[in-house]
């Protein structure tokens, strides 16, 4: 008979580790469906028919966070046949608190105390068989790192599946014993094991607990009842009362020697995070993980797979196979320039990547990532953003598309929803090329152009970080800040290196298919068009259906003192790459082949626009869309498609907004007419500063529809 | 009434009563400060805010703002 084991526990406690080392490489790593919380499944080591699923780590079953409200779905409609409750030993207390409410869901629950070995070189102890007497599961002492006890954890766990289920012991203050025993039996529809978890819940107020009844009750008398009683909110008095019982077991299962006594995590939190040193260590330590990563090891590794892999070795021998076999030119050119150069475009990123999520693995499970948040928290709150959505953005200035699935180790939904969409305003390095090209052509090389791209930029960010928190995508989601600061450890190699491989693999996975299929299709709409009323490969871009796409939207750049074909068709093939914004206006220019910046064509260029209009297009390409391989990486983190699109939407927009502004408002200054379009300018710069600046308050519950999770 | 966010770093407070409403009083109490609790106020972020307070044995990060909700003794 299979069975399913639900791992749940704290965050930062030791989970992940326990759970490869329950299921080694049987891994099926996903999502929970509809949201970004992750979700790992596995078969235990050895047991072919045992599932394990990976719960999110939470601190609790409120209703108030993501992931906290997929934990305790998951446990009520899949109903796992028994949870496995691992619990940091250093931390009893503030991890017993989750344990009372698994307990109370009616599934048998076996416990398993980690990282035992830190506890005793502290001093202290913790006795096992109090535990186990006084909660009433079974307990175990395990080393999730070392794997001792491991799997006898497992085996506990099947043993109690089978075993009939029982009702929890733990008992709150008589006087709310009686209210919910009262409530308790109002809920005769209920299973009998489950009744206290729904009682509780109710007595709570919580708002999503109605979908999972199939009857409505009312309680609201019995809860006013207590709550003038005791003088306090229904919520508050469930929570004391939890701590009060673990408080009162607590003295009995645990023996503290070290109390006041400082850990070397402490010791080294003492520097790290001090007043003075924070910041300068901050600043070495992302350096240095910039400097690898962006500037030396990962472009190396990426220039390699791009310009020798997939730029020589594997155009070359596919060249000479197609040549073997006689292929047909147009279908040489698709196998080549289109699917080789989109496979290479998404692979380029791979080397690059895994350097970085290597990094990004060791900041956060040594616990760093952590202090980062506590570091740059006061910066970015007020944008809506996370202090650690600074790494996201300094890596960005690098590559968008790491930068964005860096993103993954911020852990409030809202945050990192708001990080995927603004990171890549922050100028990446194929960005360069168009600066250089406006600096060169337009502005004569001027210092200032490629600084004011990076506060345009910044700008972007703050703005959007400011305007996007109160809008109502964003505003249904409670989120405080009250985070645990975990002790130092050193991360194991394993973790880190699967951890690494996990979110290379999914990018390519799942950002792949997307690059692919964009690849393919604008090789297409700009190698085939009509020729002479057929359609046909032809020879000269401008010629293709990609130019007449841009010809037709032309129209549309008009305001922002762009409408030229020229520079919307380049604008289109700037979203293969951004880059090849510069190389299209060298086509369409008439030359072959161009320096990186477009040296060849300044001329050009400037005669056939002014400089307000490049600096219009130069901000217009800088914010709107990014690359296909960024938006892949979008999709893949929002893991949703109505959130994909509202961010590409959002971003153009934006962008267009922002250039309609600069070139109307400049044009109108530098001595230009005042025109229908520069009222639309203005309507628009009020309606940015009217966003900026209207009221804005705090959810204080989670308006996001989670879809009933089965499996 | 004294709040955790006067109290400076190093001493220690008894917690009397949390204030506020929702999420973020919930997510105050889940994560172990509730009435009576002994918190140990550690530091201030480099930056002014947040705070960091030992509380249940444990290091626990807060806003100055939320901090505010949390009458002490």
């Amino acid at each position: 008979m299979s069975l399913t084991i639900a791992l749940a526990g704290n965050p930062n406690c030791g989970k992940t580790t326990l759970f490869n080392a329950l299921t080694g490489s049987n891994q099926f790593v996903g999502n929970w469906p509809g949201v970004t919380v992750e979700k790992k499944e596995g078969r235990l080591k050895g047991h072919k028919d045992i599932i394990i699923t990976d719960l999110p780590g939470i601190y609790s079953l409120s209703p108030y966070t993501l992931e906290e409200v997929v934990a305790r779905n998951y446990l009520l409609n899949a109903n796992p046949d028994a949870i496995l409750n691992i619990v940091d030993g250093t931390n009893l207390e503030r991890n017993l608190y989750l344990s009372t409410q698994l307990m109370e869901l009616g599934i048998p629950v076996v416990m398993a105390v980690n990282m035992m070995d830190i506890v005793e070189k502290k001093g202290d102890q913790v006795h096992i068989q109090e535990l186990e007497k006084n909660l009433g599961c079974p307990v175990l002492e395990i080393s999730a790192l070392k794997g001792t006890n491991v799997m006898k954890a497992a085996e506990k766990a099947i043993q109690v599946a089978h075993a009939k289920r029982s009702v929890p012991i733990h008992k709150f203050d008589a006087e709310v014993e009686e209210t919910l025993e009262q409530i308790e039996e109002q809920l005769t529809g209920v299973a009998k094991e489950q009744r206290r978890f729904f009682a509780i819940k109710l007595f709570e107020r919580d708002d999503k607990i109605g979908e999972q009844l199939s009857f409505s009750v009312d309680v609201e008398n019995l809860i006013t009842k207590l709550e003038d009683k005791m003088d306090d909110d229904s919520e508050s008095i469930i929570t004391n009362e939890r701590y009060t019982y673990i408080s009162s077991i607590i003295e009995k299962c645990c023996t503290r020697n070290s109390k006041g006594k400082l850990t070397v995590s402490d010791k080294i939190d003492q520097i790290v995070t001090n007043r003075f040193l924070a910041l300068p260590i901050f600043a070495v330590i992302m350096g240095f993980v910039y400097y690898i990563s962006i500037s030396t090891v990962g472009t190396m590794a990426t220039d390699w797979t791009n310009d020798v892999l997939f730029g020589e070795i594997v155009p070359n021998a596919v060249d000479n196979f197609l040549n073997a076999i006689n292929c047909a030119d147009w279908l040489a050119s698709l196998i080549q320039d289109g699917i080789i150069a989109g496979v290479g475009a998404v692979l380029g990123f791979v080397p690059q990547m895994l350097v970085l999520f290597f990094f990004l693995a060791i900041l956060e499970s040594c616990g760093y990532m952590a202090r980062i948040a506590f570091i740059m928290d006061r910066i970015f709150r007020k944008f809506g953003l996370s202090g650690k959505s600074f790494i996201p953005m300094l890596i960005g200035t690098g590559c968008g598309v790491p930068g964005v699935m860096a993103s993954r180790t911020i852990e409030n939904d809202r945050d990192r929803k708001m990080t995927i969409m603004t990171t890549t305003f922050i100028p990446c390095s194929a960005k360069l090329p168009i600066i250089a090209l406006i600096a060169g052509a337009l502005f004569q090389g001027a210092w200032w152009v490629a600084p004011s791209a990076y506060f345009v930029g910044v700008a972007a960010i703050i703005i959007s970080g400011i305007i996007l928190k109160k809008t109502q995508m964003f505003s249904g989601d409670p989120a405080p800040f009250v985070m645990e600061l975990p002790a130092y450890h050193m991360p194991t190699v394993s973790n880190v290196l699967r951890s690494m491989w996990e979110r290379g693999w999914s990018f390519i996975k799942k950002a792949g298919t997307i690059i692919l299929l964009s690849s393919i299709l604008v090789w297409f709409t700009s190698n085939v068009g009509i020729v002479d009323g057929h359609i046909g490969m032809v020879s000269d871009l401008s010629d293709g259906f990609l130019a007449k796409i841009g010809s037709g939207i032309a129209w549309i750049f008009a305001p922002l003192g762009w409408g030229d074909w020229k520079a919307a068709v380049a604008a289109l093939t700037g979203l293969v790459a951004k880059e090849n914004v510069v190389q299209t206006f060298g086509v369409l220019f008439g030359f072959l082949e161009v320096a990186e910046d477009g040296q060849d064509y300044w001329g050009t260029l400037a005669s056939s626009y002014t400089p307000l209009a490049a600096y219009s297009f130069l901000v217009f390409n800088l914010l709107c869309a990014p690359c296909f391989a960024a938006i892949g990486a979008i999709r893949r983190e929002m893991n949703n498609g109505k959130w994909t699109w509202f961010a590409i939407g959002y971003q153009c927009v934006f962008a267009y907004a922002v250039s309609l502004c600069i070139y109307q408002i400049g044009t109108l200054m530098t001595g230009g007419g005042f025109g229908v379009f520069t009222a639309v300018a203005f309507a628009v710069l009020a309606f940015i500063i009217y966003m900026l600046v209207r009221p804005y308050k705090q959810a204080h519950t989670l308006r996001v529809n989670i879809k009933s999770v089965k499996s | 009434m004294a709040t955790l966010r006067d109290v400076k770093c190093g001493e220690t407070v008894k917690v009397l009563k949390i204030h506020g409403q929702g999420a973020i009083k919930r997510r105050i109490m889940d994560m172990g400060i509730t009435k009576g609790t002994e918190v140990l106020v550690r530091k201030v972020a480099p930056l002014g805010d947040p705070i960091e307070v030992n509380v249940r044995g444990y290091e626990l990060s807060l806003r100055k703002a939320d901090a505010e909700m949390i009458e002490v003794q």
